[in-house]
């Protein structure tokens, strides 16, 4: 380790905070998707869409970064990963190539039956990217069957099992809650606004028991997701940090502070990321068949060199990036305007 | 049932990529276009630059959109289908996949929605900012992906390492796990490929942008709309062809010597060069690898010796020295870089033509020639899809090229049995690169998914961009809010319209015209 910098370490970490990134951007957006389910009337959806219009292709570029850097920093988890969660993987781009589709397509003829099929499938695609991201995590939670090389063996059916299910239907709850408090906030005053109010509530309330559920299994069924908190004190300090954010948003919801309510849910998403993390540490694909199989972080690396430079890219690079990604956030902040009656 | 893994995930990889490859170089091109038409806007105020910039701005929404979608499929298909070449070489090329996101996929994101949907939200300097940021962010991605393609077509400034596991050499069944690792960054980057092919790569861009602009404004030209925006854009855009198409012979003659150098197999299938000795240049032919000889050929005599090595007598190294199992695909290599050179000539002769009409004033009279135009645009976007074909199929058997072993002279040095060397344990041989944990059916089920989702999303594409020529520029003029037309439109444009990328505020004016 070069002065002392464990650079892998560093990045797992780096990785980390690139998929909270993703999860807090893209999650609001994949949210706003499955809720446009339940938007009642045109004027609705459209308000949901514009919401998101301007930002969604952005948001999307944090999962291709993650997949760059995965490539980079951990090119052995890069491969198992990838090639092991083959059906799942394709059917994510499936989703987000179809999403992007049907935004873009929903507006072009004006047949109500056209739209509503792309309005179904703008939700559908949401619906399915967001949970196979659930299951994806649920598994990499558990394991998965490796061999000594470090190639997935395993069935695609054995990766639906229920612990990954259970994790697909949090990350749904999750988006849709986190989804419900952006529009609140994008959204001008009206009826939808006052619907908005109660979606928060009921996505709150199943996110809640959910998390729940999930923290009972992985207590009671994944006894390596908690060996770590055994000699890193602080990791207690991430839970206790999650359960009071999660208590927050409600908090803040009732006392009209829905910035906060949003800035809660966004730090509990990078603190439930935080956890993931601990859970896995040092492993970064573990092999549920036999503990040496898995791929640890030092196993999976790329070389120090390449640690280094990748580590200057992402120093030099990221301001720049947070700086526009700030600057675009900011044009194009405030409510969206919608014509009072539709066309 | 036994589904060919190798097969289909090469079939996977050449349709996904080819997709997403008709976009970045009409984005890449029309990008120069656009921070032309802004900054003239911007010094002149001549309103006829806004409009033109503004319908050409939505169109290029519209192209990037499909480039998006379409590019995050690639970034993750390394690893999907490609999971032993991944761990090969990610080390080296995993690095400069990353610098792309992180260098240029959020410059050219973020920047985006500003030049779509910030027209009257920020400053018209910093709308041009944006313009320049995006046009800069598709050269800034291209410069990355094509360091990392032309690492795996002549790999430098790296060495093949054990894989390390617990700090011990990771043992499979005896064998110790091998891969690259950068040991030179600078020579990863500029190793004997790069600059030519980049050069090459973005000069067939600005071609292809160029020629997209024309073919629309051709058109408008023939129905006789919008006729001074039409004329105006399509003088800028013969200007950029005619320049980048001699460019591009130039730069095509450079590419053809570094791979002559670099890669003899692949030179000897372009050429059909079965026989080492000095060499013919075909200009036509289908090329007979059974027999070893090209059929229906008119060729130069001792062209290729002439062009490759600058002396008609100079032998040039032909498949003969290579063991057959070494040979890439001859049929397909001589073919699609056949019609390359062919459709580079055709636009050199069809630009230059224009652009001595357009001197004497007479180009936009010619309605023959302007169809020519409005067509032509398929010419460019062959020769950018076959020139790739010919690179990538002309590289074959292998995924990573090895080194050819050259003497002092940079000749290759031959074996007892007369076989050029490579430095074998560089390479890796397409059929070993593949997803051991993925199965047959698993990429037949996603190259068929694939087949559909990219033939719904051409299909956008193509629908929407009708949509948008059929409706054509609107017109930035002073005057123009005092007719009925104008006013409409300018409360039309009060309306906030569809947040989707492809929509540049026309939500309103599509109601109208339907
Ligand atoms: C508008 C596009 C376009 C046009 C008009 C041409 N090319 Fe090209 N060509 C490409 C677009 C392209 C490309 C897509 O950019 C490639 C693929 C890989 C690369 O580096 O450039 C390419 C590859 C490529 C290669 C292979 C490089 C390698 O294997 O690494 C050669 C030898 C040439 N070209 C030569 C030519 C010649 C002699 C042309 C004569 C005019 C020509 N190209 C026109
Ligand atoms: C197989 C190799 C390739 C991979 C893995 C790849 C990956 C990607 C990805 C992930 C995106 C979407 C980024 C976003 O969300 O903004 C993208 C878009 C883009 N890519 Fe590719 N790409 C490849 C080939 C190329 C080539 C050869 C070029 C140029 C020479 C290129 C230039 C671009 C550009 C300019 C964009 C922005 C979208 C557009 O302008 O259409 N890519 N690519
Ligand atoms: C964007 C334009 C490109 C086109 C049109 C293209 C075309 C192709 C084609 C036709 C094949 C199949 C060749 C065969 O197996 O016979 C292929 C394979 C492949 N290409 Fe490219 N390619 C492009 C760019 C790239 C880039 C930029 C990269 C890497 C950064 C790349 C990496 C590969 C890999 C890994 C394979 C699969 C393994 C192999 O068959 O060699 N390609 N490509």
């Amino acid at each position: 380790m070069i002065e002392g910098f464990d650079l892998p370490a560093v990045w797992f970490v780096l990785l980390g905070l690139l998929l909270a990134g993703y999860a807090v951007l893209d999650g609001f957006d994949l949210g706003v998707g499955i809720l446009h389910f339940f938007a009642k009337d045109d004027r609705e959806r459209r308000i949901f869409l514009n919401a998101i219009g301007p930002i969604w292709d952005g948001n999307e570029v944090w999962l291709v970064v993650f997949g760059g850097a995965l490539f980079a920093a951990f090119p052995m988890a890069y491969a198992t990963l990838f090639s092991g969660l083959y059906l799942v993987f394709m059917l994510v781009l499936f989703a987000l190539i179809f999403r992007a589709v049907s935004i873009d397509f929903r507006s072009k003829i004006h047949s109500p039956r056209w739209r509503s099929f792309w309005d179904f499938g703008f939700f559908f695609a949401s619906f399915i990217a967001t949970f196979l991201f659930g299951v994806g995590i649920g598994n990499m939670m558990i394991g998965v069957p490796l061999d000594d090389r470090g190639v997935f063996i395993g069935r695609f059916l054995d990766l639906l099992n229920p612990y990954a299910l259970l994790v697909g239907a949090l990350t749904l709850a999750m988006f849709a809650m986190h989804g419900a408090i952006y529009l609140f906030l994008k959204t001008p005053p009206g009826r939808l606004l006052v619907r908005l109010r109660s979606m928060m509530w009921h996505t709150w309330g199943i996110f809640l028991v959910l998390y729940l559920l999930t923290t009972i299994y992985t207590l009671m069924r994944i006894p390596r997701a908690v060996a770590n908190f055994e000699h890193l004190p602080w990791a207690g300090g991430i839970v206790v940090l999650s359960v009071f954010l999660i208590a927050n948003i409600p908090r803040s919801i009732y006392r009209r502070r829905y910035f906060i309510a949003f800035f809660s849910s966004s730090f509990m998403i990078t603190s439930l990321v935080s956890l993931f993390g601990i859970a896995l540490w040092p492993n970064l694909v573990t092999a549920s068949n036999n503990p040496a199989f898995s791929l640890t972080v030092y196993d999976a690396a790329s070389s120090e060199a390449t640690l280094k430079t990748m580590l200057i890219f992402v120093l030099v690079g990221m301001p720049f990036v947070l700086t526009y990604t700030g600057i675009v956030y900011w044009t194009f902040r405030g409510k969206v305007e919608v014509p009072e009656e539709g066309y | 049932m036994d589904l060919d893994v190798v097969l289909l995930s090469r079939l996977q990889f050449a349709f996904t990529v080819m997709f997403h490859y008709l976009f970045p170089p009409l984005t890449i091109g029309m990008g120069i276009v656009l921070v032309y038409l802004e900054g003239m806007y911007l010094r002149t105020r001549e309103p006829i630059y806004e409009t033109a910039a503004k319908f050409w701005t939505s169109i290029f929404a519209v192209n990037f959109a499909v480039g998006v979608a379409s590019g995050i499929v690639m970034e993750f298909e390394f690893g999907t289908n490609w999971a032993v070449y991944s761990r090969f070489v990610g080390d080296v090329f995993g690095s400069a996949l990353a610098a792309e996101g992180i260098f240029a996929f959020f410059l050219e994101s973020g920047f985006l929605a500003v030049l779509v949907f910030g027209w009257d939200k920020v400053s018209p300097g910093f709308h041009f900012f944006s313009t320049v940021m995006v046009a800069l962010g598709g050269i800034f991605s291209s410069i990355w992906i094509i360091v990392a393609n032309s690492w795996q077509q002549t790999p430098a400034g790296h060495r093949i390492v054990p894989v390390l596991r617990n700090g011990k050499p990771w043992i499979v069944n005896g064998v110790a796990m091998m891969r690259a690792e950068t040991a030179d960054l600078w020579s990863v980057v500029f190793n004997p490929s790069t600059v030519n092919r980049l050069t090459h790569t973005l000069i067939g861009a600005f071609i292809l942008g160029a020629f997209f602009i024309m073919s629309i404004s051709a058109w408008y030209i023939l129905k006789g709309r919008h006729l001074d925006f039409a004329r105006r854009s399509f003088t800028g855009a013969l200007l950029l062809a005619v320049l980048s198409s001699v460019a591009q012979l130039l730069s095509g003659h450079f590419n053809a010597r570094m791979v002559a150098r670099y890669q003899p197999a692949k030179l000897a299938a372009f050429e059909g060069h079965f026989q080492t000795g000095p060499a013919d240049l075909h200009l036509t032919g289908i090329p007979n690898p059974e027999e070893r000889r090209v059929d229906y050929s008119i060729a130069i005599p001792k062209g290729l010796s002439l062009l490759a090595k600058h002396d008609p007598s100079a032998p040039v190294i032909g498949l003969d020295r290579f063991r057959p199992e070494d040979w890439p695909p001859v049929r397909l290599s001589f073919l699609s870089y056949h019609i390359m050179v062919a459709l580079g000539i055709y636009l050199i002769v069809l630009t230059l033509f224009a652009s001595w009409l357009r001197m004497r004033g007479s180009l936009f009279d010619k309605r023959w020639l302007m169809w020519v135009f409005v067509f032509s645009v398929v010419a460019p976007f062959a020769a950018n899809q076959l020139g790739w074909v010919a690179a990538e199929v002309g590289r074959q058997p292998w995924t990573v090229h090895p080194r050819v072993v050259t003497d002092a002279q940079g000749e290759p040095v031959l074996d007892e049995a007369g076989f050029v060397q490579y430095v074998l344990n560089e390479g890796l041989r397409t059929s070993a690169a593949i997803s051991e944990a993925v199965r047959g059916e698993q990429v037949l089920a996603s190259v068929v998914m694939f087949g559909l989702i990219y033939g719904v999303l051409f299909l956008v594409w193509v629908f929407v961009l009708h949509q948008k020529i059929q409706r054509g520029p609107e017109p930035v003029t002073p005057g123009a809010h005092t007719t009925r037309e104008g006013f409409l439109r300018a409360a039309e444009d009060r309306v906030l319209h569809e947040g989707s990328l492809t929509e540049l505020k026309e939500e309103g004016r599509e109601e109208s015209n339907d």
